[in-house]
């Protein structure tokens, strides 16, 4: 008995001062924010009252279809970057660097997450474009080269959010790739497997639920992100992103602005219902 | 199908030799040992005859066809590690079926290969299991039968029953064997397991770092070891230096150190330095008194084993064991004078010097 209370009173103490941070940070904002989406104005600037109309403008303006569908497309096209480049570097890390060049390869992977994301995106201004420093010593040295000026487009936008991502996809790839028993590839090899057939048979059944997590980090956020399309893409900035924060710093309407990041979220939750029987039934096999 | 043979066979690691000059042949349907401790290199020799090792110089046939450069998928051997290595994500017919899957066969064929497999190795109704729902014997099973689902040439075991407590390893060697001598399968196995190498295989080769010490059926090893290494490694043994004085009426008389005289059927030259290798077993407590192959001391202490009692004795500066059967019979306890005997035939000239 005596032990059992002990055991609550500690697990209480433990993870208390955690959810509790949580409730006070993220779900009562959250909350008012979902209650300001149903009201005609923010209470603190008028008299509210309630009403469906900003989510009925969502889905009867264009404009917030059209860019969530944009926003979308981001979202999918940076994960994928993001795992064509990060899933074979967390394989080298996992299988072939060993010992200390292991802790510093990671260490290196790790940085982008330590530099300031405002400072981050600005750089690449001075990067993506002819007159900045790599472009005008690429052109000093090759004069005939070819533009490298991508600033103010879409593929800026998915440079910057490419970079500012990769780093949690090469981790939970590595984590999952590092979790597999290389007598497994052996063992696949000697029943006559062939490169290919190892990888599509047991390597990436084995470390799908490291991409899945990936991409969810991944995908979720660039979904949602406005720095880096606002500083990066020029005219192609706008995107969902984009206009919720002009909600809230332009045009000051907070309840429209709630309501689409609302609108938004639940776009995810659905995405996540629709794969869950796919993630369920890859996680469970490997789990042991 | 399924001989072996290995020519000088060399792979060294840095400033190690793990391989040195490894030269064995393996018939077909052989049940070989290789028995070593840790770091002999026989872990190694497996995995050059599997391909996941490239040996610096030397040959490895298999039916007479070099392989050095045949990659692991095209070797046609089935591997099982002590690990076993079955794949989490399968359930164990997809386990089973896998080598044949990867070769693109008929959809039925696999199935009906699989059936006879979890037959084989008595797991019927284990097929939808997932590895990790398994016991570990179950588990050895299947990896066994997933090694033997393509039918390869020659079966390579890492350490086979490594992972298993006593009982379950005694029962899965009988049941092992009995699968082996059913298929005819030539089979290599590793071990550091003396009584594993002993109950299993055809013939044994003792490994000691990356050389072969010597090759024989487990029974010939035993009684005839070659080696000071051999003797010690596969059993224990008694060793006695001395020199060869003469050799009269079949027999080789040996002065050792300390002036006792003993005799062996072994031929040695006279005037040549040897060390003999007796099993405490050969070795009887008699009556004392003088004369040929019999050594008088103290005993040191005794060890009772319930069939036996194991007198230890001190005897030229080493301990040396005698195996006294529990028969009833009064033993020297620890304190006591002891004298044993043994036969002429039962002591082993040894190639080399003892340590």
């Amino acid at each position: 008995m005596t032990t059992t209370a002990a055991r609550n009173r500690a697990i209480l103490w433990l993870a208390g001062p955690a959810y509790l941070w949580l409730l006070a940070t993220v779900l009562l904002p959250l909350a008012a924010m979902l209650y300001f989406s149903f009201l005609t104005v923010s209470p603190l600037s008028g008299t509210p009252e309630f009403t469906l109309a900003h989510y009925r403008t969502f889905f009867t303006q264009e404009v917030y279809l059209v860019n969530a569908g944009r926003s979308m497309m981001l979202g999918l096209h940076v994960t994928l970057l993001c795992l064509a480049f990060g899933y074979p570097a967390a394989w080298v890390l996992a299988r072939v660097i060993k010992n200390r060049w292991r802790e510093a390869m990671l260490l290196l992977v790790v940085l982008p997450f330590w530099s300031n994301g405002l400072v981050r995106t600005f750089s690449w201004t001075m990067v993506l474009t002819d007159y900045g420093l790599i472009g005008r010593a690429l052109h000093a040295v090759w004069p005939g080269a070819p533009s490298i000026e991508i600033m103010n487009s879409y593929p800026a936008i998915l440079v910057g959010l490419t970079h500012a991502y990769l780093p949690y996809v090469v981790l939970t790839c590595y984590v999952s790739l590092q979790g597999i028993n290389p007598s497994l590839t052996e063992a696949a090899r000697s029943l006559g497997a062939s490169w290919g057939q190892v990888f599509l048979r047991v390597i990436l059944p084995l470390s799908l639920p490291g991409i899945i997590a990936g991409a969810m980090l991944t995908f979720v956020p660039v979904m949602g992100s406005f720095m880096e399309p606002r500083i990066l893409g020029g005219t192609q900035a706008i995107m969902l992103g984009t206009l919720i924060e002009n909600q809230f710093t332009a045009a000051f309407n907070w309840p429209l602005g709630a309501a689409l990041g609302f609108v938004m979220l639940g776009a995810v939750f659905l995405l996540m219902a629709l794969f869950w029987p796919l993630i369920r039934r890859h996680v469970q096999g490997v789990a042991a | 199908m399924g001989s072996v043979d290995l020519q000088s066979v060399t792979k060294t690691y840095g400033a190690t030799r793990a391989l040195d000059e490894v030269t064995l042949t393996i018939a077909e349907g052989e049940f070989f040992g290789l028995l070593g401790p840790s770091g002999c290199g026989k872990t190694t020799l497996l995995r050059a005859i599997a391909g996941f090792v490239t040996p610096d110089s030397g040959r490895i046939l298999m039916d007479g066809q070099p392989v050095e450069r045949v990659p692991v998928n095209r070797r046609d051997i089935g591997l099982m590690f002590q690990n076993y290595a079955l794949f989490p994500h399968l359930n164990v017919r997809e386990n089973l079926g896998f080598g044949l899957s990867v070769r693109h066969r008929p959809k039925a064929e696999i199935a009906a290969r699989v059936e006879e497999l979890l037959r084989l190795v008595r797991l019927e109704g284990f097929g939808e299991r997932k590895p990790r729902e398994l016991s570990g014997g179950q588990q050895q099973r299947v990896a066994l039968a997933r090694a033997l689902a393509t039918n390869p040439r020659v079966l390579l075991l890492d350490e086979p029953l490594g992972a298993l407590d006593k009982n379950l390893r005694e029962e899965m060697q009988i049941e092992l064997k009995q699968i082996q001598r059913e298929l005819g399968i030539t089979t290599i196995f590793v071990t550091h397991d003396q009584e594993e190498a002993l109950t299993l295989s055809d013939r044994i080769a003792i490994m000691r770092a990356g050389r072969v010490e010597q090759i024989g059926a487990p029974r010939a090893i035993y009684e005839r070891p070659a080696t000071v290494f051999a003797a010690n490694f596969l059993g224990a043994a008694n060793l006695f230096t001395g020199m060869v004085e003469a050799r009269e009426g079949g027999l080789t008389r040996v002065r050792l150190e300390d002036g006792s005289l003993v005799t062996t059927r072994d031929e040695a030259a006279p005037g040549r330095q040897v060390t003999l290798a007796v099993r405490p077993e050969k070795m009887q407590v008699a009556a004392p008194g003088e004369g040929p192959n019999r050594l008088s001391g103290t005993v040191s202490h005794e060890v009772f084993t319930g069939t036996a009692v194991i007198l230890r004795m001190d005897f030229q500066g080493r301990a040396i064991s005698v195996f006294a059967q529990n028969d009833g019979g009064p033993l020297p306890r620890a304190g006591e004078a002891l004298t044993a005997a043994f036969d002429p035939a039962n002591a082993v000239i040894l190639t080399d010097p003892a340590g």
